[in-house]
């Protein structure tokens, strides 16, 4: 495939520049934060570099492909995706007491990170065509409810709370994208609140537990509540000027779990103190009103919900994640995108920006 | 690929600027928390995060109780007084470290290897020094307690098993959860260190017994001493078993075996609940709740009469002519024998170029199938095997469920060995030999089964055929008393053998207490009629001229274990048991007085001295 010079001039090197931007920094937080952690084999830094720069290959490889031709094989990437999770339960290797990974040869990765790209794309597909009048009706959604249930159901059963929220996340903001009707919408909503107590009676008693601990974490001191102090202490220990590279004591001392990829960004508060955590949370916000305006501007609409969802997918890690780190949302386990460790959420948040670069790049075209 | 769609872009544009605002506020959101977290309260959190200030102590959950059918407590907890160390409280203060070794009598050298040992430990999680100290040691550590920061004295619940070493197969014992069943338990995890079950009931009903673990955050000082409580979590005690054992019978048969070895098992035919459980030798597993020491273990472990195995359903052996039920049963059912067929038994049976023998030198001359059953007749056997045959035999020791394992709620259970020709042509690669059929139809050679098998065995016939899975736990309730579980009797299967075999084998095994010449006779009972059938199984083969009185001269380890199944009362069964002794030579001298002592006991009867039978032979005391 020839690439047209004019993709070139249009090519959107403020997005890249921003993604690069933080990467890098999170690169030097992960490095600092992991340094007195006494790990056999290659340091998380080292690793995090390597997917970083698989990552790029595929983004850009991702951002070079005419996007239209995604639309034929969407519905193809989410059954695969589908097909690998059922794969994960039946003999995917249990970490930490979840099922989450897949190997293939030397490499394992999760599949439930890149079930939100295809879904994404399968959501695209099936929007791409206009609703009538005043938006899309119930009984035109039932295929994506489809499409959202069956990954969700199958993550949940890993189990996995933090990405099938994720899923349901980036599927209620691409549905408001969309614009479904008012009054849909409203059913929607009440039949999910109705569902509920429903639903909450079929749970078994400990996930009942957990999932009251997930919103009340004074319920778990011990466990969830305790890493929420700690955390909350570290970021708030950084001060406004922070302590300092390096000089971090509450995560290197091990009071967080995870504190390489759920937690990281606590290493960053304590280290670079309100400054540094500004200059983030900044260069966080500006990608996401970036790529908001990426999507609104996108050529078809087949485009401009793929950017959607993508920035959809950023906006609610990185609001999530946050939030929990700080205190102001349930404990749940949702990576920082580009700061938190881990190859298969690092490849699939670059996957998203390269079809954010897509997009974006091919606004003027066709 | 599809065509371009621009329709409606404008909702997308409609809407651009109200996810702008959202997008804003919720980063604002972000914004405002960092800034309390930071600013305001910053130089608050600086300080906690300097001195580390909050710690997590543990508070574990008491373990649910075992008791016996009737509600006698089995195990329970008590309170321990453990003494922790907190070594990163003790860099400064090392001294802390003479002085608490000085106090519990051990060296500095030891306490410092426990603290090692604790590799994955967590910063400032403290580390077990010593459990279980006395009263004068507490009251010393705690009276210097300001003078030694880093120093934490805990009570912890810790099991207690006040009979000792009674039932201690059946209850089972305690060990440190290891790295396997921590990540084993995601739902629940467990702590480090945690204790859990690892044989037995305990290790079966883990997940009732071992309750919600609960614990405190505190805010310390910088010297490691309590502030304030930041959150705490009340443990929830573990549900209470009720088993099926009774106690007093429990202790009765225990005391049976004085210083012999073997195992007993006995249950309601009925029902399938079992009533004792006894595997000698046996262990105390109170060791094990204080975290045993290695040297322990190592005996434990070294003893070659497997202390640690519960012989009732781990223990396979030949199960010698208690196997005779099943050989008769096989040749009524088939037709190959009437109650009334006649064998002559003149002591020997030549077979191929081997002597097969009977146990009584003499012979017993013409015998049919209640005689045989009642005197135990070798012979006549042998000749009902050569007619049925080893699968036929096989076929019918299956109906009861031998060659299987019973599906009991114990770990480790094994299967036994019901061989036939097709299991010995897969095993061996060789043919069945019929010399071997011989073998079998006593209950000898490849045959081996648990005492629970034979249990079962007897068990079935007792109850027409009926047998029912053997279960040790009745119900269980939380400590409110509220039931949780109930086990109700579950029937595993019913032989298919008819009524009238059943009436036959029954008869005769009620011969083989109570008739002159029965080789149970030391299991009559004077007011409640006993049936019952005794046995030997070989350890070695021992020579042709063998002589059977001779067996006090053969060294223990060589000698025969003895066996004796029996039920009772025989019109309406209310307790079947299995005994074997290990080495006990035969089952009438050493099994048969047991199982006695045992039945009396169930049935509430008067101990009484051995029935004096009018004409009893000498030689009835070695009889097979």
């Amino acid at each position: 495939m020839q690439i047209d010079r004019r993709l070139l001039i249009h090519f959107d090197w403020t997005l890249l520049g921003m993604v690069l931007a933080i990467a890098s920094l999170g690169i030097l937080n992960l490095y600092s934060a992991t340094a007195k952690m006494e790990m056999p084999g290659t340091p998380f830094y080292l690793k995090q570099i390597f997917w970083l720069l698989i990552g790029l290959l595929m983004m850009v490889t991702v951002a070079f492909i005419e996007y239209r031709f995604y639309s034929d094989f969407a519905y193809i990437a989410y059954a695969i995706t589908l097909f690998l999770l059922i794969i994960v339960l039946g003999y995917g290797i249990i970490t930490s007491g979840a099922q989450r990974w897949v190997k293939i040869g030397t490499f394992s990765f999760q599949p439930s990170e890149f079930v939100k790209i295809s879904l994404i794309l399968a959501l695209a597909k099936f929007f791409h065509r206009p609703p009538h009048r005043k938006g899309y009706s119930l009984k035109q959604l039932l295929l994506p409810f489809l499409l959202l249930f069956l990954p969700m159901g199958l993550i949940l059963k890993q189990p996995d709370l933090g990405t099938a929220i994720m899923l349901l996340f980036i599927f209620f903001s691409i549905l408001i994208f969309v614009k479904v009707r008012w009054p849909s919408l409203l059913i929607i909503g009440l039949s999910g609140a109705g569902l509920v107590p429903l639903l909450w009676n079929f749970l078994k008693e400990y996930q009942k537990k957990r999932i009251l601990t997930f919103f009340n974490p004074d319920m778990d001191p011990l466990g969830a509540g305790y890493h929420l102090i700690q955390s909350k202490i570290a970021v708030g220990s950084g001060g406004v000027m922070g302590k300092g590279f390096m000089k971090g004591t509450q995560c290197k001392l091990g009071f967080l779990p995870e504190q390489q990829t759920d937690f990281i960004f606590s290493a960053l508060g304590e280290e670079w103190g309100l400054i540094g955590s500004l200059f983030i949370v900044g260069l966080y916000l500006a990608l996401v009103l970036w790529g908001l305006r990426i999507a609104v501007q996108a050529k078809d609409r087949f485009g401009a919900i793929i950017a959607f969802g993508v920035v959809a997918m950023f906006f609610w890690h990185i609001f999530i994640n946050i939030g929990m780190v700080l205190g102001i949302m349930p404990v749940v386990g949702i990576p920082l995108p580009l700061f938190s460790y881990g190859g298969s959420f690092m490849i699939s948040t670059l996957v998203g920006v390269g079809l954010l670069l897509n997009v974006s790049m091919r606004r003027y075209l066709f | 690929m599809m065509e371009l769609n621009t329709q409606r872009m404008e909702d997308f544009k409609g809407i651009y600027k109200y996810l702008v605002v959202f997008v804003g506020l919720a980063f604002l959101f972000i914004f405002i928390r960092l800034w309390s977290l930071q600013v305001i309260k910053g130089s608050d959190l600086r300080r906690l995060s300097e001195n580390n200030c909050v710690r997590l102590r543990e508070n574990p959950a008491d373990r649910g109780m075992l008791l016996d059918r009737k509600g006698h407590i089995l195990a329970h907890n008590r309170p321990s007084f453990e003494v922790y160390l907190i070594p990163e409280d003790l860099k400064s203060n090392p001294e802390v470290l003479v002085e608490v070794g000085r106090i519990l009598n051990t060296t500095q050298d030891e306490i410092e290897q426990k603290i090692k040992a604790q590799k994955k430990r967590a910063p400032f999680k403290p580390v077990r020094i010593k459990s279980d100290i006395d009263w004068k040691e507490l009251a010393v550590l705690e009276s210097n307690r300001v003078h030694l920061p880093g120093l934490l004295v805990d009570v912890r619940p810790m099991r207690a098993y006040d009979y000792g070493s009674l039932a201690s197969h059946l209850i089972g014992y305690l060990g440190e959860v290891d790295e396997n069943e921590l990540k084993q338990s995601k739902e629940t995890p467990y702590r480090m260190g945690a204790l859990i079950g690892k044989y037995g009931v305990e290790y079966r009903w883990e997940n009732d017994l071992r309750g919600t673990d609960g614990g405190r955050q505190i805010e310390v000082d910088a010297l490691g001493r309590e502030i304030r409580p930041l959150g705490i979590v009340e443990p929830f005690p573990g549900n209470n078993l009720f088993l099926t054992i009774d106690l007093a019978l429990q202790k009765t048969a225990e005391e049976a075996y004085q210083d012999k070895n073997g195992a007993l098992v006995a249950m309601d035919p009925q029902t399938g609940r079992i009533l004792a459980m006894v595997s000698k030798p046996s262990f105390e597993p109170n060791i094990f709740a204080r975290n045993i020491l290695s040297e322990e273990w190592k005996s434990l472990v070294e003893n070659p009469h497997h202390p640690l195995q519960n012989k009732g359903i781990q223990g396979q052996y030949p199960a010698g002519s208690t196997f005779k039920i099943v050989t008769a049963i096989a040749g009524l059912e088939s037709g190959m024998i009437t109650p009334n067929t006649q064998f002559i038994c003149q002591g020997a049976f030549p077979y191929g170029n081997r002597n097969f023998r009977c146990w009584k030198e003499g012979g017993h001359g013409a015998i049919s199938l209640h005689r045989a059953l009642v005197e135990s007749c070798d012979i006549y056997f042998y000749q009902v095997g050569l007619k049925v045959g080893v699968d036929l035999i096989a076929h019918y020791a299956n109906e009861f469920g031998l060659g299987k394992m019973t599906g009991i709620s114990l770990p480790h259970e094994r299967p036994g060995t019901v061989p036939s020709s097709s299991w010995k042509k897969k095993r061996f690669g060789v043919p069945w030999y019929t010399g071997e059929t011989l073998s079998f139809s006593v209950g000898q050679g490849y045959l081996n089964a648990t005492p629970l098998q034979l249990l079962m065995l007897i068990s079935g016939v007792a109850n027409g055929g009926k047998q029912y899975l053997p279960q040790v736990v009745e119900r269980v309730e939380d400590i409110y008393g509220k039931k949780i579980k109930e086990y109700p009797p579950v029937e595993l299967r019913k032989a298919n053998v008819s009524e009238k075999t059943l009436k036959i084998v029954q008869e005769a095994l009620r011969g083989a207490v109570n008739d002159p010449h029965g080789t149970g006779w030391t299991c009559a009972l004077k007011d409640v009629k006993v049936a019952g059938k005794t046995g030997t199984a070989q350890v070695v083969r021992l020579p042709d001229n063998f002589k059977k009185g001779d067996m006090d001269r053969v060294p223990l380890k060589f000698r025969d274990h003895a066996w004796f199944v029996a039920y009772a009362p025989f019109e309406d069964p209310k307790i079947a048991i299995a005994v074997l002794v290990e080495h006990g030579g035969f089952g009438a001298s050493a099994a048969a007085p047991i199982a006695k002592k045992v039945i009396e006991k169930y049935l509430n009867l008067e101990p009484s001295p051995p029935f004096k039978m009018a004409d009893k032979q000498s030689d009835l005391d070695h009889a097979d």
